[in-house]
């Protein structure tokens, strides 16, 4: 029994890794989510149902394939990844911040899609309200549709984190599993059961996954509920 | 002190209407669909008309031939919604001051005390929109839009979605808001006792564009309006003041250029200036003083114009010393009684007609009857 609370330092090092993989891949998607629900939710341009149907792509798509067209455009030879590299030295193949890019990418058509239909829902009438008392677009989206979309926010947010926490498929195939690299909770698992004798280790890893989705879910509740009432105003 | 011009096509709707407006509380009226709003909301900078020209105060907010367009933020006009439209994430406080923020800081009030107390909403000002009657959202709108230092209020329907009991609370705040707050307002009604209790200036819309424009008191006595002034409430507003109250009967004597009322007892004090809609369909016409007689209130006049028609019902403008009053009566009466145009006649008006929605508030007159009250 003691065995099964007894962490290894490989283990706490995947945790750590994907809790921080998951972190800033909800932190870095949101802006651009923020930006790509008002374009969608607002904007009236051409090409707008294709721009649509590419941010929901990781969703239909095998995460295989979007890994793979992650290594393609992102690796060290792709035409994103080789200019990132040569110019600002960033390099996303088989490192963490390749992961956290993979996530991000899986998890964003969830985020935007929150952001949106809480966007939807906002009153425009209350935005011209606001522009009749003297405030112009900045700071009508900042006093008003923000504060009230931001139940919608946040449940973007833990959609996207709780996807980035999970996420296997894409994130192996872009960046490997590579331990203290790229190795997150979800393909330590799968190496554990790969392995003689690492059922424990799996299962020990198993039931923090259940444990941390589980509290990300309590807490997301608490403040959309909270965000919620405050946007009605009871 | 606004100039207003505008061409603007919606759909099949076409609204072309143009009027010019001095001050107090001019009341755009109509039937729905008329096009009120779409004519405060091209004021307000939230359509943009087809063609059109907008100037307040001297400056031009629309002028579509020079390409000026100014949007709402840079029009300074404060606009109080049908529905409120309070911002439900915040408080009430937070709600009066928004506006404010925006305001320009020279012109920008030190304090939203006077404000809060001329609307009675200091006790609401934690509280958050979600949790207000509906009269008193309207309260707070209107001064969450006064707060931002407006030269010019739009009020659209303010009261339609209250019910009888609401409306008589806030009507009092309007009066003083005209009154005493020095900007002008354009109030989009189509409740005739609300325009005729509250206005100074109307403007009678009908689809799309403009019937007439003038003083309250002028609008309301012209019969040719009357099928769009509403016939069952339409009547004259007569400018009166309030001469004695006799307590044993619990009457108030009201006196005018056209002649004493009797009317239920007001709880105003003596000296009180008071307009009153006398509304067609409560005056009758005797051709000699009536004896015998339960109706208190008996006005000696002349016919000045008869409207006829195939109906059974005829509309007709009497000169009571200069005061117009309007009659209606059945086609049969006028023939049986052979009322012609320049007739002496006596009008003679029940004192139970003047109930509650014919007393037009305790507000200064009509521009029209400036002159009347001023020789009392």
């Amino acid at each position: 029994m003691n065995q099964l609370f007894t962490f290894s330092p490989e283990e706490v090092t995947a945790i750590r890794l994907s809790l921080r993989v998951a972190f800033w891949a909800m932190l870095c998607s949101l802006p651009v989510g923020v930006g790509i629900a008002l374009l969608l939710a607002r904007g009236r341009f051409w090409g707008k149902s294709l721009l649509n149907v590419f941010v929901h792509l990781p969703l239909i798509l095998p995460p295989v394939v979007t890994g793979y067209v992650l290594l393609l455009l992102f690796g060290r030879q792709g035409p994103i990844g080789k200019v990132l590299a040569e110019t600002l030295g960033i390099v996303f193949a088989f490192r963490w911040t390749g992961a956290a890019l993979a996530c991000a990418v899986m998890g964003f058509p969830l985020m935007v899609r929150s952001i949106r239909l809480s966007l939807d829902a906002v009153d425009r009438r209350l935005e011209d309200a606001a522009g009749t008392l003297g405030a112009n677009r900045f700071w009508i989206f900042t006093t008003i549709t923000l504060p009230l979309i931001l139940p919608g926010i946040l449940a973007g947010m833990i959609l996207s984190f709780a996807r980035a926490f999970g996420e296997f498929g894409a994130t192996i195939t872009f960046v490997s599993n590579i331990p203290g690299e790229t190795q997150t909770l979800p393909t330590a698992i799968y190496t554990f059961t790969q392995v003689p004798g690492g059922d424990i280790g799996a299962l020990r890893l198993t039931l923090v996954a259940v444990a941390i989705a589980t509290t990300a879910l309590f807490a997301s509740e608490g403040m959309i509920e909270r965000a919620t009432r405050r946007v009605v105003g009871l | 002190m606004l100039s207003v011009t505008v061409e603007h096509r919606l759909g099949g709707f076409i609204l072309d209407a143009a009027f010019d407006t001095e001050g107090g509380l001019t009341a755009l009226f109509g039937r729905s669909g008329a096009g009120k709003t779409s004519l405060i909301n091209a004021i307000s900078g939230l359509i943009r008309p087809q063609r059109g020209r907008i100037v307040v105060d001297g400056e031009t907010l629309t002028d579509t031939e020079r390409g000026i367009f100014l949007p709402p933020r840079r029009r300074r006009i404060g606009y109080v919604f049908q529905e409120g439209r309070l911002f439900p994430h915040l408080t009430v406080r937070q709600n009066l001051l928004y506006g404010r923020w925006f305001a320009p800081r020279d012109g920008r009030a030190d304090d939203i005390d006077p404000v809060v107390e001329m609307l009675g909403i200091g006790a609401l000002l934690a509280r958050r929109p979600a949790n207000l009657s509906g009269g008193e959202k309207q309260r707070v709108a209107i001064g969450r839009a006064l707060l931002a230092r407006p030269r010019l209020l739009v009020m659209d329907e303010p009261l339609a979605s209250l019910d009888e009991a609401r409306k008589t609370e806030i009507l009092p705040y309007i009066e003083r808001l005209r009154d005493a707050a020095g900007v002008p307002i354009v109030y989009v009604s189509h409740a005739i006792a609300e325009v005729t209790r509250l206005a100074t200036t109307m403007v009678v819309l009908s689809e799309g564009h403009v019937a007439a424009v003038g003083p309250t008191a002028a609008i309301m006595g012209r019969i040719d309006l009357f099928p769009l002034t509403g016939r069952a409430e339409a009547g004259a507003i007569l400018a009166t003041q309030i001469a004695a109250h006799d307590a044993k009967f619990g009457l108030t004597l009201l006196r005018s250029a056209a002649g004493e009322l009797r009317v239920p007892h007001l709880n105003l004090p003596v000296g009180t200036a008071l307009r009153v809609r006398i509304r067609a369909r409560d005056v009758m016409i005797a051709l000699r003083p009536p004896e015998a007689l339960s109706a208190l209130n008996v006005l000696p006049g002349i016919v000045t114009d008869i409207r006829r028609s195939d109906g059974p019902i005829v509309e007709m403008l009497i000169d009571c010393a200069g005061e117009a009053l309007v009659a209606r009566l059945t086609r049969r009466s006028v023939e049986m009684l052979h009322l012609e145009p320049g007739q002496a006649i006596f009008a003679v008006i029940k004192s139970i007609a003047f109930d509650q929605h014919v007393f037009a508030g305790a507000g200064p007159p009509p521009a029209s009857a400036d002159i009347d009250t001023t020789l009392d």
